[in-house]
């Protein structure tokens, strides 16, 4: 049981959203009195953060279009491929027994590789670059769609496949009104986390062999010692990783909620 | 075997079913034969777990029987045949839970039926399980109840010629119970259809039935084959207090039980389940002076 006190107090958003505020000014408070050049305050930070990238003619500036939007595509592009590879795999393997059975231990270890691991072998195959970047995040993140579509779709009850038999619902009508419906779960909980990995291999690879983007970016303050801008480019993907989370989850709402049948 | 018959709907013949696991075999059916004529009723009566589910799942086209046939009109069924409903004895499980009552209904249409024609039968079907008002609901928001009606209704939208139903009033309490067996002795006489009903529950049977046929416990065979001769009208009370109906409940009940106590000398019989040999089991099969119990009880 939940504690009825309180309990809806926390769920307010304004009430969240004021602790995440404190913070924010306890941060302002700690960093204006320590005065260290490794962690500015986060006005500083947001100053910069504004300066460099949204005081452009409009809104975003050139060096926006350089860093931020190559990195957003990246992610949501190679998360949408792994969503589509996953997805269209996973209901093969989930509703085909034998290609399951024969491909369940080759899964199981391309699986378990870290992802980053292959990050060098995608340089020499693409060259640094957005196809390199591409083959990372879908790599390392078709696994958690593909093998959750698998399981869901595995897992269709067999007296709803037997009603689709004996009505003769077969084909792509049985995918759209039965299966895809039945495993909807499972697969929308592997593409949430896929967008979680998507965002953390876009930052490792572009960190890692990249000319653009927010981790390139990253990389470039660092290395010039220009710690609110280092910040600043932490932030932004901080945000980018919210707005990026919090679209999706409206989506899901949507497509859960809604008549999918 | 009797395939000759004219109006000769569905024939079961020496069918057996098997399930291996692992080492060990269960037979379920061991040379099961039946027959239903074309618009009949037939209640299969039988005690838990006897196989009765099985059964209708070879007359589907779900499940291949391991040796012998199923006939539909004179065909051997290979795969789900034409012209069938089917309402599981799990329809919880067997509705879509996320589409609503009236695409439940859909779903069992013909895919190239058009959508006038789809919406028509549709509802017309929601509107004689009494459930139009429904249609735009989720099966996770109606009663167990309502939510039987939702797979009767699709049965009933595809007007087949052939119903099979696995003790659809099985969960629901017992008004509901009584509306919902009253709702296919309707339909029944407004669709031309063959019904074959599972159910364990005796009065159901023979309230529902032109002929109950009373199963053994596993493997399942005929202990007996009993024509209701009843008229198709039928009234909760009225019928229920016939003579005809005291006394073919008892006959029933009897036979249920014998089955039973035969099974108990069943085990250990030697040969028993082996091709070919019948067993023990007083009636399996159905030519005429084989052992089954035949009764034909006019008012
Ligand atoms: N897929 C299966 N695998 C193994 N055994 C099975 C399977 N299906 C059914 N059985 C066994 O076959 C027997 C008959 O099952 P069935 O479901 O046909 O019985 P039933 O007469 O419908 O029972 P109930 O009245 O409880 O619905 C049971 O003992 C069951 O354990
Ligand atoms: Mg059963």
């Amino acid at each position: 049981m939940e504690p009825r006190v309180g309990g809806g107090l926390v769920t307010r958003p304004l009430v969240r959203w004021g602790v995440f505020a404190l913070v924010v000014v306890v941060w302002e408070l700690v960093a204006r009195a320590a005065g260290s050049a490794f962690f500015p305050p986060p006005t500083a930070i947001a100053q910069v953060g504004w300066r460099t990238w949204f005081s452009g003619p409009a809104v975003l500036t050139e060096a926006a279009w350089a860093d931020v939007v190559p990195s957003v595509l990246r992610v949501v592009v190679g998360w949408g491929l792994s969503a589509v590879i996953g997805i269209a795999v996973g209901l093969l393997l989930g509703r085909s027994r034998r290609a399951g059975e024969y491909l369940a231990p080759l899964l199981a270890f391309a699986r378990a590789l870290p992802p980053p691991v292959l990050i060098p072998v995608f340089v020499i195959l693409f060259a640094a670059g957005t196809p390199m970047q591409l083959a990372v995040i879908v790599f390392g993140t078709v696994w958690p769609v593909l093998l959750n579509t698998a399981d869901g779709a595995r897992g269709v009850d067999p007296v709803t496949m037997d009603t689709a038999e004996v009505y003769r619902v077969t084909g792509f009508r049985r995918l759209r009104r039965v299966i895809l419906p039945a495993a909807a779960p499972r697969i929308v909980a592997g593409l949430r986390v896929s967008l979680s990995l998507a965002l953390i291999l876009m930052v490792v690879s572009e960190l890692m062999a990249s000319t653009s983007g927010l981790g390139h970016q990253l990389v470039v303050a660092q290395r010039g010692f220009d710690f609110p801008a280092m910040w600043a480019a932490i932030v932004l993907l901080g945000v980018v990783g919210y707005a990026l989370n919090a679209a999706l989850l409206g989506v899901e709402r949507r497509a859960l909620g809604r008549s999918t049948g | 075997m009797r395939g000759d018959l004219v109006g000769s709907m569905v024939e079961v013949d020496d069918v057996a079913v098997a399930f291996r696991d692992g080492r060990s075999t269960t037979t379920v059916l061991d040379g099961l034969s039946l027959h239903v004529e074309r618009d009949e009723v037939v209640c299969l009566l039988g005690p838990s777990g006897c196989g009765k589910s099985t059964l209708l799942r070879c007359l589907a086209g779900l499940r291949a029987p391991d040796r012998g046939e199923v006939r539909l009109r004179g065909e051997p069924v290979r795969g789900v045949p034409d012209g069938l409903g089917v309402v599981f004895q799990d329809y919880g499980r067997s509705l879509l839970p996320w589409s609503t009552v009236a695409r439940n209904v859909e779903f069992g249409l013909a895919a190239d039926l058009d959508r006038s024609t789809r919406r028509a039968r549709t509802e017309e079907a929601l509107e004689a399980v009494g459930l139009a008002d429904a249609a735009g609901r989720r099966p996770g928001q109606l009663s167990g109840g309502m939510q039987q009606r939702v797979a009767i209704a699709r049965a009933l939208a595809r007007r087949p010629d052939l119903l099979l139903m696995d003790e659809p009033f099985a969960s629901v309490d017992a008004l509901t119970r009584a509306d919902l067996e009253d709702l296919l002795v309707r339909v029944r006489r407004e669709y031309a259809m063959t019904v074959v009903l599972v159910t364990h529950d005796i009065d159901e049977s023979i309230y529902l039935a032109d002929r109950v046929v009373v199963l053994s416990p596993r493997p399942a065979a005929v202990v007996a084959d009993l024509a209701v001769g009843l008229p198709r009208e039928r009234d909760q009370i009225a019928t229920r207090e016939s003579e005809v109906f005291v006394h073919l409940r008892a006959q029933a009940a009897e036979l249920l039980r014998s089955g039973l106590s035969r099974s108990g000398a069943h085990h250990g019989h030697p040969g028993v389940g082996e091709r070919g040999e019948r067993g023990p089991v007083v009636g399996v099969g159905d030519d005429p002076g084989d052992g089954v119990q035949r009764e034909h009880l006019e008012r």
